[in-house]
């Protein structure tokens, strides 16, 4: 079970894994930018004080949905660089050997049960997770992680139901990053986000996204409780994307301003705040901080150019994995 | 051989494989006490308990998507969907979700439950409560999609679709439900993409799903009457499909109509025909039929519902017509 991050290998790990994610997306940035990426992505760099704070609150065996803005779940929840870029490029040493993308990054492994193109689509897989759980008796927690969007989508209310009704140890972590594509939130969510979950009685907390000390803190507590059997909880974590909805998403100021986002960057960085706190506290000086920048920086660069160089699967797996047991699902039929 | 019905052989599927593995659980609307209003789970949860016989709200696309996170996390759910028409429904969880779990992860995370609906007309049920949906499904690669055309196929598909390890959507004929058929006292399970030979004959062959199944054998009493002996094949599933067992039929009679419930158009009928046409041409003496429900939405009233799904004698009917020659030239 997570202890309360009171020593500094925790702190600096959070911090660490705060800095990969950035790092990732910047570099997956770059390969889209410089058109080494098949499609599109959407990134997760002002967020990443949400996915840390929370995952650094669970095990291994706890499990999590993610978003198609996944990468930062997918770090946080403990995959491996290498591995992620292999699937971005459609590689056979991806998580999903190529088969999934960005937006279906899933790992297993680690419990991250996937990312998940259609907004919303995980919800009902989260709550299943934590029914398993339950049913098994076992203490895991799951966490599904879905944008203040994907709040307008009925299959939300249609779980959260059923969680409160059988007490399921889930957490519903809406990252509100203020957008739902090119629309304000404002325009699309009615009333209280936090208040539809405490219409189902179950107790929901809104918190400032970009303070990973204040997710994490929060997140400890209800995954201890939720392990007691007093789930589901609701989060609403208040954040901000520091790119447009995804990469092609450039000219953006008929939706959001430039201000707005300088503003969010120069004021509120989650990476940037908690440096200065870990400085202050005494827990790393500038040089430790910059010396681990620099390592992460170094991974990233040594795992894109791995992922570069990969092979991409053969054609022959085309139609394999169709079905489980069934190796090649189109293999000629023996008549 | 004793014989018992299609919701007997139904509940002594899932009371036999839940007692054999304790990750399977059913899921769906009126369940546990009421044993849905079909009455197939009657005495499910008095043995099982409320655990493991889960009573949801009216939410099918909630209880869907959870059954496929507790399918990706180790269970195997039994999902019970009361009428097939509520497909709809659930499509993103089952098709978009489920069906590519596998698929999307790589191989590396799989979703192994079954939806259990139902199809069938002429029930005076109406345009909402009387569709065969199964083409919907067929569709999707990814699904597995059962038709049992008694009660022993109901019961020995059923065991085979929760020890499978992908989706599999099985569709029971709810007309069916009180129809009885002998069934082994002992465990059997049957295979899925092995069609079964209901009846063997040499001049034509009537190939049936579901509660087709019983009009193709009631045509070919009819045809064997007048000199014409059909042979009567079931593909019991229909994805994986016995195209083997098809294709041998063809080429022996070299003439073939395929009947199903499903509407008529870009359906399971179109599908068999189609492969037929490409596989089996130079030897068939005649253009394969198809014979769906009628491209309309299901009437209510007896005098027009009755109109819409094939019947013995329409088959009869088509089958003459196929022998005479006459669609030869009609073709
Ligand atoms: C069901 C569905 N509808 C629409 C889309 C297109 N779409 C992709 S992301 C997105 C916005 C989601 O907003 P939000 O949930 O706030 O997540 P964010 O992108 O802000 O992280 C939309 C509309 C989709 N993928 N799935
Ligand atoms: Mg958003």
């Amino acid at each position: 079970m997570a202890q309360t991050k009171t020593n500094t290998e925790d702190y600096l790990r959070m911090y660490a894994q705060m800095v990969r994610i950035r790092t990732f997306e910047d570099t997956a940035n770059q390969l889209y930018l410089s058109a080494k990426m098949p499609g599109l992505t959407h990134m997760y760099s002002g967020e990443e004080a949400v996915a840390v704070g929370i995952c650094e609150a669970l095990t291994t065996t706890d499990r999590i949905t993610s978003t198609h803005r996944g990468h930062g779940h997918c770090v946080a929840k403990g995959a491996a660089f290498k591995e992620m870029f292999c699937e971005l490029l459609g590689k056979e040493e991806g998580y999903c050997r190529g088969k999934g993308g960005s937006m279906h990054i899933a790992d297993q492994f680690n419990g991250n049960l996937g990312a998940n193109a259609i907004v919303g689509g995980s919800m009902g897989i989260a709550t299943g997770s934590a029914f398993t759980a339950k049913m098994q008796g076992r203490d895991d927690v799951t966490v599904c992680f879905f944008g203040d969007g994907a709040t307008a989508q009925g299959l939300l209310y249609e779980v959260m139901n059923m969680a409160a009704l059988w007490k399921l140890p889930v957490i519903y972590a809406c990252e509100n990053n203020g957008y739902s594509e090119y629309t304000a939130t404002a325009e699309i969510a009615a009333g209280s986000i936090t208040a539809r979950a405490e219409a189902f009685g179950i107790e929901a907390h809104q918190v400032d996204g970009q303070d990973v000390l204040a997710v994490n803190t929060l997140t400890q507590d209800l995954v201890a409780r939720a392990r007691k059997g007093e789930g589901p909880f609701f989060l609403e974590l208040m954040t901000y994307r520091y790119h447009g909805h995804h990469v092609g998403d450039i000219n953006r100021e008929y939706y959001r301003s430039k201000d707005e986002e300088r503003d969010w960057k120069d004021n509120r960085d989650p990476i940037v705040k908690f440096r200065g706190w870990l400085v202050d506290q005494g827990v790393a000086s500038e040089a430790e901080i910059e010396a681990m920048n620099a390592e992460i920086k170094q991974d990233a660069a040594e795992a894109v150019e791995y992922a570069l160089n990969a092979r991409y699967p053969a054609e022959s797996e085309v139609d394999m994995h169709v079905y489980a047991d069934i190796e090649h699902a189109l293999a000629p039929h023996t008549a | 051989m004793r014989e018992i019905t299609l919701s007997q052989a139904v509940n002594e599927a899932l009371a036999e494989e839940m007692r054999r593995d304790d990750t399977v659980f059913i899921i769906g609307e009126d369940v546990a006490e009421a044993g849905t209003p079909f009455k197939v789970l009657s005495g499910l949860v008095e043995e099982f308990g409320t655990g493991r016989v889960v009573d949801t709200p009216i939410a099918e696309p909630g209880f869907m998507g959870l059954a496929v996170g507790a399918a990706m996390t180790g269970t195997r759910p039994v999902v019970d969907l009361m009428f097939g028409d509520f497909l709809y429904l659930i499509m993103d969880q089952l098709c978009n979700q489920a069906a590519k779990t596998h698929y999307m992860s790589g191989g590396k995370m799989r979703a192994p439950l079954v939806v259990r609906t139902n199809l069938g007309a002429t029930r005076r049920s109406a345009a909402q409560h009387s569709q065969s949906l199964h083409a919907l499904v067929a569709h999707i690669p990814g699904l597995k999609v059962a038709l049992p055309s008694s009660a022993y196929e109901a019961k020995g598909l059923m065991k085979t679709a929760i020890r499978d390890n992908n989706p599999v959507v099985i569709f029971e004929d709810k007309l069916m439900y009180n129809d009885k058929a002998p069934v082994p006292e002992e465990e059997f399970l049957i295979p899925f993409g092995e069609a079964n030979i209901k009846r063997p004959g040499t001049d034509i062959t009537l190939i049936g799903t579901s509660s087709m199944v019983q009009v193709c054998e009631k045509a070919a009493e009819i045809l064997s009457c007048e000199g014409i002996e059909a042979e009567v094949i079931d593909p019991r599933t229909i994805v994986p499909l016995d195209e083997a067992t098809l294709l041998a039929s063809a080429k022996k009679t070299s003439r073939v109509i395929v009947v199903d419930e499903g509407h008529q158009s870009y359906g399971v009928t179109g599908e068999i025909a189609s492969r037929i046409n490409e596989k089996a041409f130079y030897h068939l003496d005649a253009p394969v039929l198809r014979m769906g429900a009628m491209d309309v939405p299901v009437p209510f009233s007896p005098a027009l519902e009755d109109l819409t799904v094939p019947t013995p004698e329409a088959v009869a009917e088509a089958a003459r017509r196929l022998m005479s020659g006459e669609m030869i030239h009609a073709a």
